[in-house]
């Protein structure tokens, strides 16, 4: 198996709190993967860590083989990584659809000069409509994001990452906000576009019932430390998964 | 047309250049500056030394805009350090610094300036019609970088810079790259003062000055090219036509500045904008 991201005993502090520690964990070209745990676990961090928001203490992050570390974020997006957040950034100045085609114009922004002789958007544009309408928000293609609810923005999450056509891409819970016809629309959409396009994605969602439906492979995160890796199955009955989700010994509470 | 009214065109000319090149810094990349007058100087210096040497009045604007988008780009990098409330103070220290090392230095004149040496040798009527014509081209460049993939760029820069960086776009890049266009198009503005008011002093280039570029700017309506033209014309004329206004510049300019940005943060472009359905029904 080769590994497209590898995350190698990555650690990151806080003012002196370390939100985590030593984690590692690889995924590999094709794999849908669930990274969960309960809230203050580090999911977040550890995207962030890969992304190149924030610098681990120590650790490294491979991409195909390739050193992330030092590199800044958007060389990193520019090497196949593609991020949708949790809290929602959309460019507010633009369309929701200008928001995908500047995604969809990677190739064209590298270079601010070569930038500055090109002003042809069409390609783009189709590009984002054909996205948007992947994402089931084709209708607010038009319309600015101060006016969408977030069930729209965090589609346009999605749909921004998508347009950059990434080798991996990052969801920090994209059915949060989503009714639950939605989210099932959505988390559908997702593993399609791991199952025929081949996309290979790391999935952090709160949304458990989804994730058990999507993933074939889970890495559970509980105070900064990787605590379980494996099948959903066998994640979901290991005692320390039901220990850091339920808070006690689940025996104990039964009891 | 008298040789005042040729004055004026020239006058206005030569404003619109300058609005328009920190319109796109201000505007375009979202970088706030009110030290702007710094590189016009520091164009109209290198102007007036470049007549001094002999070399021809093109060869000036040249040189002139060269150095000033240079000195730009070094006070981009500078920029790229600090967040957008301190960028304020420091391009408005760039200012000041600039005023400082000028005042003092004899080859540059200190407080009595410089004269140039040889004039433009187009006549009053053939320079307004060249700094007309460059500042027509001034604005088709503001409209075609608006529309071009570099325009897109930075209004993601302007918009939100972290957001920016996860489209893969290098935000100091094009923020240096926002710095050097703009301030070099200073520098040809400054080149074209030197040759129209054929005496330069350093309170030509004052904090007085910055504060009337970013005026323009910011009442015009960051960002709109057109705006930032209308109101340039507006702000240019009005203290020639109303000669007392020139004595209370800084008061007028800086209280349109508080006003637009308190009231209409989208200046006369937005006004403008709001009226035109309004016009439409009946």
């Amino acid at each position: 198996m080769t590994a497209l991201l590898e995350v190698r005993e990555v650690s990151v502090q806080f003012d002196g709190v370390r939100a985590l520690d030593t984690v590692s964990f690889a995924v590999a070209e094709g794999e849908l993967v669930g990274l969960i745990g309960p809230n203050g676990a580090g999911k977040t961090t550890c995207l962030r860590a890969i992304t190149g928001a924030l610098r681990p203490a120590s650790g490294r992050v491979l991409l195909d083989g390739r050193d992330l570390t030092g590199l800044p974020p958007h060389a990193r997006v520019r090497l196949g990584l593609g991020l949708s957040q949790q809290l929602v950034r959309p460019f507010r100045s633009m369309t929701v659809a200008e928001n995908v085609m500047l995604a969809a114009g990677l190739a064209r922004t590298a270079r601010p000069l070569r930038a500055l002789v090109q002003n042809d958007r069409g390609c783009e544009r189709a590009r984002a409509l054909e996205l948007l309408r992947r994402v089931g928000i084709e209708d607010a293609a038009a319309a600015r994001p101060a006016t969408l609810p977030l069930g729209v923005l965090k589609r346009l999450e999605v749909a921004r990452a998508l347009a950059l056509a990434p080798r991996l891409l990052l969801l920090d819970e994209p059915l949060a906000g989503l009714n639950s016809a939605e989210a099932r629309a959505l988390a559908d959409t997702i593993a399609a576009l791991n199952a025929d396009d081949g996309l290979t994605v790391v999935l952090i969602e709160h949304n458990l019932a989804e994730v058990l439906r999507s993933c074939r492979r889970l890495v559970v995160l509980d105070n900064g430390v990787r605590i379980a890796e494996g099948a959903p199955q066998a994640v979901m009955a290991d005692p320390a998964v039901r220990v850091a989700y339920l808070g006690e010994d689940p025996d104990h509470a039964a009891a | 047309m008298g040789a005042y009214e040729l004055s004026l065109v020239t006058l206005v000319g030569i404003n619109v250049i300058l609005a328009l090149s920190l319109n796109l810094i201000t505007g375009f990349c979202g970088q706030i500056s009110l030290g702007h007058a710094a590189f016009y100087g520091t164009g109209a210096y290198a102007c007036a030394l470049i007549s001094q040497a002999g070399l021809p009045f093109y060869a000036g604007l040249a040189v002139g805009g060269l150095v000033a988008g240079a000195v730009g780009l070094v006070v981009g990098l500078a920029s790229l350090r600090v967040r957008h409330d301190f960028l304020a103070i420091t391009t408005m220290g760039v200012g000041f610094l600039f005023l400082g090392i000028v005042r003092q230095q004899e080859p540059l004149g200190g407080e009595i300036g410089l004269t140039i040496a040889a004039g433009h040798g187009l006549g009053g009527l053939g320079f307004a019609l060249f700094v007309a014509a460059l500042a027509a081209a001034t604005v088709w460049f503001s409209l075609y970088v608006k529309r071009s993939w570099m325009g897109f760029s930075f209004d993601a820069v302007a918009d939100d810079e972290d957001t920016a960086r996860l489209v893969g776009i290098d935000v100091a890049r094009y923020k240096l790259t926002a710095f050097a266009l703009g301030t070099a198009l200073a520098g040809v503005a400054g080149g074209l003062y030197t040759q129209y008011s054929g005496i330069i002093v350093p309170d030509a280039f004052g904090f007085v000055v910055s504060i009337t570029i970013l005026a323009m700017v910011v009442v015009g309506g960051i960002g709109s090219t057109f705006g930032v033209l209308g109101a340039t014309v507006v702000l240019t004329l009005l203290p020639l036509v109303f000669q007392f206004i020139d004595d209370y510049k800084l008061l007028l300019y800086g209280g349109l500045l508080f006003i637009v940005m308190r009231f209409f943060p989208g200046g006369l472009a937005e006004l403008l904008r709001r009226a035109r359905p309004a016009r439409r029904s009946p």
